[in-house]
């Protein structure tokens, strides 16, 4: 694809080629007894090839169709824009030292105004820019560790993200924000929650559900508290933050082992499952919503233990569901198998060979709920006992998602079955709850 | 002083005796923005149901806009202004009328086509070239108008004309885009919209700069809305049709005057646009003669509160009580001219005020030329003592915390070096008396991106044609239909079409029997004249005028009842009019009751009728019977009955 004519193909790129424009020039098109004159825009690579996009003098963009009789001219090339960032606002001085890593999603992305397109800000000047009210919290080491979607994330990416807030957090950083797209936000959180053990400091994944470009944007507000909590929370864990309500006027701290995405598109997609959040920002005071947490101990010695298994499935169990896939995963290698059975931790009877035979070939697989809220008890019924006998791993009040990362973290942990079980078993970053409460 | 004092009253009768304006001379250019609401099934973005609700709002939430930087890295300055003052917006929803996407809580849906397609039908009736492609936008509006901060638009059309009076005046683009949330109030920060409207449908039609009168503005909205009404998917009614006006003046400068409601306003508004504009470049030569110079007007504001502590003016008083400050500042040489008159009742003073306002949030602002009444002598002596003021200056005075009226008073001083260049460039708001008011700043060249999430839209040639091949009646053919197929008189049916109830015109002139002057004169007079003394005529559904006229085609009941059945009707809220008739006892009497009804009574008044003779006592007792059976008889037929009967005294 030809960088000048950014999403252009076929017959259309062949016409703008032969009249010799790029995209940003100021173009004529005369077609039958119309003229159309603008800026040439990009088109975008999903749509046909049988318009050309220009932005009038209004400013409202409009796609002219190719026919027989079109004509493309150039009436003069166009200016190209330059963005100039605004001066880094002032200092505050004495402010504490907050990392901000940032890995690419809506929050760290901002709209090309002269194409439409989104691309990544990642600079410390460019959040500054986007939110001037950062300078008078913190003093913000950004870094621009990678720029992917979130749902391109894998175990190697937690490992190199857990290896990052570590590297800062034994640099002196007051705390570590980590600016992430949403969709496995979750599940990221959940994965540093294991990999950085004994936290001196908070260590806070923030994003946005609309994109900073927008004047109603989530992300200035959640960055603002997020790198706030990160500076002044009491607390010393892996944390979500994100709006706590359709309004732009609290932030909640979910624990990062009890976190889940929950809506595709609002503000508030974030809940706490299983418990309550562990902390609401309101007007920048911070108050603890849970009494037993790991308190902010900067003299504190982290323990990083960044591995994980890849080879380690999360199943959901169906009506119907067919017991091949998990044939399917044991004979591909896999080391772990996390259920998400049905009701209080069930698969159909019909499984149950295939599960028997995955404990058999040295298969971890354990038991969690698709109903999401609750905790799994397998000893109510015999379907749950018979699975128990098998050797299945009733996972409690664990999220399914964090069971997943939890067994990839024991695996890459030690090859020993025995202290794999022990490990799931133990609650190591609040990801039990004794107690499910009434809310 | 009296004499300066003297001058400035001519000058004020001078300026307001100009009675008639030469628009040619003075160079007026107005151009027009028509936005006018669809009616069609759910709004442009969603599947919510375009309608309004009146009940308390069932959800709230709490927003700040946050302005953008532009691709310059530049952000508008009254917009960040605003966000750094602390603007807050609620936002107030309910669920029949709004979902997520009102709410910037989900992405947009897909454009609604049925509006689409009316926008095109439209376009195809002035002439316009639809465009290929239809790319939807996103404009950058942060007064918290739009919870997403931008509205989207998008072009569907360009070119096209309309022809006013014989003259063709060109259309610039006819544009799709969503209505705004509706502002409810502000309260110190916090600015309150309700978004049920947010998304509506609208066709902006925006003409070029050519028009070259008031009148002929007015004259262009009305063309161009009966075009639009003529598409019969637009709504009708108050607030339905929106104009904005960019006027400006040869030595003025353009200003752009949003929402006038009203078509009769139109003129008005672009005339005392444009006496505002002389009456700035006037005050600008006077200002030059006074030799007064930008240099001059300084922010030098001096804290005047103590020259007010014992004030009997209560408002102030109860400001500095709550520990508010009176901050002034000196306008050398520019005494007599803040209460020169702009507009009907706006003064220079009240513009300087409307713009502090809008820079600071003050309690109260007034000024040495036009002091509230309860100010004393002794009061204004000694702040012209602290403020070192001659009789030639002028004292502007902003009551607030100090920080805010500082910003007033900023506000008041960047006025004030205006005048000395002219006519700022400024946006106003319509009042509805017709004059204007300060609103923001001219925004710079709008800022607009692409809406992403929204694919965009080819508009085939065959659909074109398709839709070219049907377009509705225009606006004269109408008329004439109106006049030739259902007898209306020129007048009436001219009311009719520009009436909210044309379409409902026809059908209850298809589907009742009753005659059509009659529906006519009920739609566009009876139903007016019930609403201007005060009866809830919108309460009264389309079903149950119908169901009025179906009895009225039968004969079951006279015309004369129309206004005590819509009555009754809008008071008890889903009745039927049968009910209504009944509850009344509007029941037809039968002919033979009627006729026993003229004997008796011509019966029991035979000395009266033998006195006075049977001519004059015929209206004597026509009126004795209709006042008594008014709504229940036919008033042709007592008289044909009574006239028969007095027959026998002949």
């Amino acid at each position: 694809m030809s960088e000048s004519l950014i999403g252009y193909r076929g017959e259309a790129l062949k016409l703008l080629r032969e009249a010799n424009v790029e995209v940003g020039d100021v173009v004529r098109i005369t077609k039958g007894g119309l003229v159309y004159e603008g800026l040439l825009m990009p088109r975008s690579m999903y749509e046909d090839e049988r318009h050309i996009v220009i932005k009038l003098a209004s400013g409202y963009n409009i796609g002219v169709r190719i026919t027989p009789e079109i004509h493309v001219e150039k009436v003069r090339e166009g200016v190209k824009p330059s963005f100039t960032l605004p001066p880094r606002p002032e200092q505050k001085p004495g402010s504490p030292k907050v990392a901000l890593v940032s890995t690419g999603g809506t929050i760290a992305s901002r709209v090309d105004y002269r194409t439409g397109a989104v691309r990544a800000a990642l600079s410390a000047e460019e959040l500054y820019s986007i939110v001037p009210e950062l300078a008078e919290v913190a003093n913000i080491d950004a870094e621009a560790l990678f720029s992917v979607y979130s749902e391109n994330l894998t175990p190697k990416h937690w490992t190199a993200m857990a290896e990052r807030a570590a590297y800062h957090i034994k640099g002196g950083a007051a705390g570590v924000v980590v600016a992430h797209g949403t969709d496995t936000m979750g599940y990221t959180a959940a994965a540093l929650s294991f990999a950085l053990q004994n936290l001196p400091v908070p260590v806070i994944l923030v994003g946005a559900q609309r994109s900073s470009d927008r004047p109603s944007s989530d992300a200035a507000l959640n960055l603002l508290e997020a790198v706030r909590a990160a500076a002044f929370g009491p607390f010393a864990e892996v944390v979500v933050a994100m709006h706590a309500s359709a309004s732009d006027d609290s932030i909640v701290f979910h624990r990062g082992t009890k976190v889940r995405k929950c809506h595709t598109s609002r503000r508030d997609t974030f809940r706490s499952i299983n418990s309550p959040p562990l902390a609401k920002m309101e007007h920048g005071k911070i108050a603890m919503l849970i009494e037993d947490y790991r308190k902010r101990d900067p003299s504190g010695e982290l323990m990083l233990k960044p591995n994980f298994e890849e080879k380690v499935a999360l199943v959901k169990f169906h009506p119907g569901a067919s017991p091949k896939l998990v044939k399917w995963l044991v004979e591909d290698g896999y080391k772990g198998i996390v259920l998400e059975g049905t009701g209080l931790g069930h698969v159909g009877d019909y499984w149950f060979s295939a599960v028997k035979e995955a404990v058999e070939n040295g298969v971890l697989v354990a038991m969690t709920s698709q109903c999401i809220w609750g905790r799994v008890n397998m000893k109510v019924y015999d379907q749950g006992r018979d699975l128990l006998a098998m050797g299945v791993i009733p996972l409690d009040d664990m999220l399914p998602e964090t069971a997943l990362v939890k067994t990839m973290w024991a695996l890459g942990q030690t090859k020993d079955q025995k202290e794999v079980r022990n490990l799931l078993k133990a609650n190591i970053a609040y990801e039990y709850s004794p107690r499910t409460l009434y809310e | 002083m009296a004499i300066i004092a003297a001058v400035i009253r001519w000058l004020a009768v001078t300026s307001r005796s100009s009675a008639s304006i030469d628009y040619s001379k003075v160079g007026l250019k107005v151009g027009l923005e028509v936005h006018q609401q669809l009616d069609v099934a759910h709004k442009l973005f969603c599947s919510c149901p375009p309608r309004l609700f009146k009940e308390e709002p069932e959800a709230s939430f709490l927003r700040r806009l946050r302005p953008t930087q532009s691709e310059l890295g530049q952000v508008d300055p009254a917009a960040y202004f605003e966000f750094q003052k602390g603007l807050r917006i609620s936002y107030e929803a309910n669920k029949s009328t709004s979902c997520l996407v009102e709410m910037d809580e989900e992405p947009p849906h897909d454009l609604n086509r049925e509006a689409l397609e009316a926008a095109l039908t439209f376009a195809l009736m002035i002439d316009a070239d639809p465009v290929d492609e239809v790319h939807v936008m996103r404009k950058v509006v942060i007064d918290g108008s739009n919870t997403t901060g931008f509205q989207r638009t998008c072009v569907v059309a360009l070119g096209g004309e309309v022809e006013v009076s014989g003259k063709v005046v060109p259309i610039q683009q006819v544009c799709l885009e969503e209505d705004a949330a509706r502002l409810m109030g502000k309260d110190g920060a916090i600015a309150f919209y309700r978004i049920d409207r947010l998304g509506v449908p609208l066709i902006e039609v925006t003409t070029a700069p050519v028009i070259t009168s008031p009148k002929e503005a007015g004259e262009v909205a009305l063309t161009v809305g009966r075009l639009l009404r003529a598409t019969r998917k637009v709504k009708r009614g108050l607030g339905t049709i929106r104009q904005d006006l960019n006027i400006s003046i040869r030595d003025g400068a353009l200003i752009e005057i949003k929402g006038v409601q009203e078509l009769e306003l139109i003129p008005m508004v672009v005339e005392y646009e444009v006496r505002r504009q002389l009456s700035l470049i006037k005050l600008r030569e006077e200002l030059k003669a006074r030799n007064v110079e930008e240099r001059h007007i300084k922010d030098e504001f001096v804290d005047v509160t103590m020259a007010f502590v014992n004030t009997k003016y209560e408002a102030l008083r109860k400001s500095i009580e709550e520990g508010k400050r009176v901050l002034a500042v000196k306008l050398l040489g520019f005494s007599g001219l803040l209460r020169r008159e702009l507009m009907p009742n706006v003064s220079f003073g009240d513009e300087m005020a409307d713009r502090a306002r809008f820079w600071g949030r003050i309690d109260e602002i007034f000024n040495t030329d036009e002091l509230p009444s309860e100010i004393s002598n002794e009061e204004v002596e000694l702040l012209s003592q602290v403020m070192k003021a001659r009789d030639e200056d002028a004292i502007v005075l902003a009551v607030g915390l100090e920080e805010d009226a500082i910003d007033a008073l900023k506000a008041v001083t960047e006025r004030a070096r205006e005048a000395l260049r002219g006519v700022p460039e400024e946006t106003r708001a319509a009042n509805p008396n017709g004059t204007t008011r300060y609103m923001r700043p001219r925004p710079g060249a709008a800022r607009m991106y692409p809406e992403t999430d929204v694919p965009s839209i080819r508009i085939e040639e065959e659909y074109v044609k398709r839709l070219r091949s049907r377009l509705p009646m225009r606006p004269e053919q109408m008329l004439k239909l109106l006049m030739k197929e259902y007898g209306l008189n020129e007048k009436l049916a001219r009311q009719v079409l520009d009436s909210e109830y044309c379409e409902l015109f026809e059908g209850l002139v298809k589907e009742t029997k009753a005659p059509p002057t009659l529906i006519a004169t009920t739609l566009t007079e009876t139903l007016k004249a019930l609403q201007r003394d005060g009866i809830e005529v919108s309460r009264v559904s389309s079903e149950q005028l119908k169901e009025i006229f179906t009895m009225i085609g039968r004969g079951e009941l006279a015309k004369e009842a129309i206004p005590d059945v819509v009555t009754w009707l809008s008071e008890h809220e889903g009745l039927t009019a049968k009910e209504a008739v009944e509850s009344l006892g509007l029941i037809m009497l039968s002919e033979e009751e009627l006729e026993r009804i003229v004997k008796d009574i011509v019966r029991r008044n035979e000395g009266i009728i033998k006195q006075r003779g049977p001519k004059a006592a015929f209206g004597l007792l026509m009126g004795a019977i209709m006042r008594e059976y008014r709504g229940r008889v036919r008033a042709d037929v007592v008289s044909s009955l009574l006239k028969e009967e007095l027959e026998t005294f002949g």
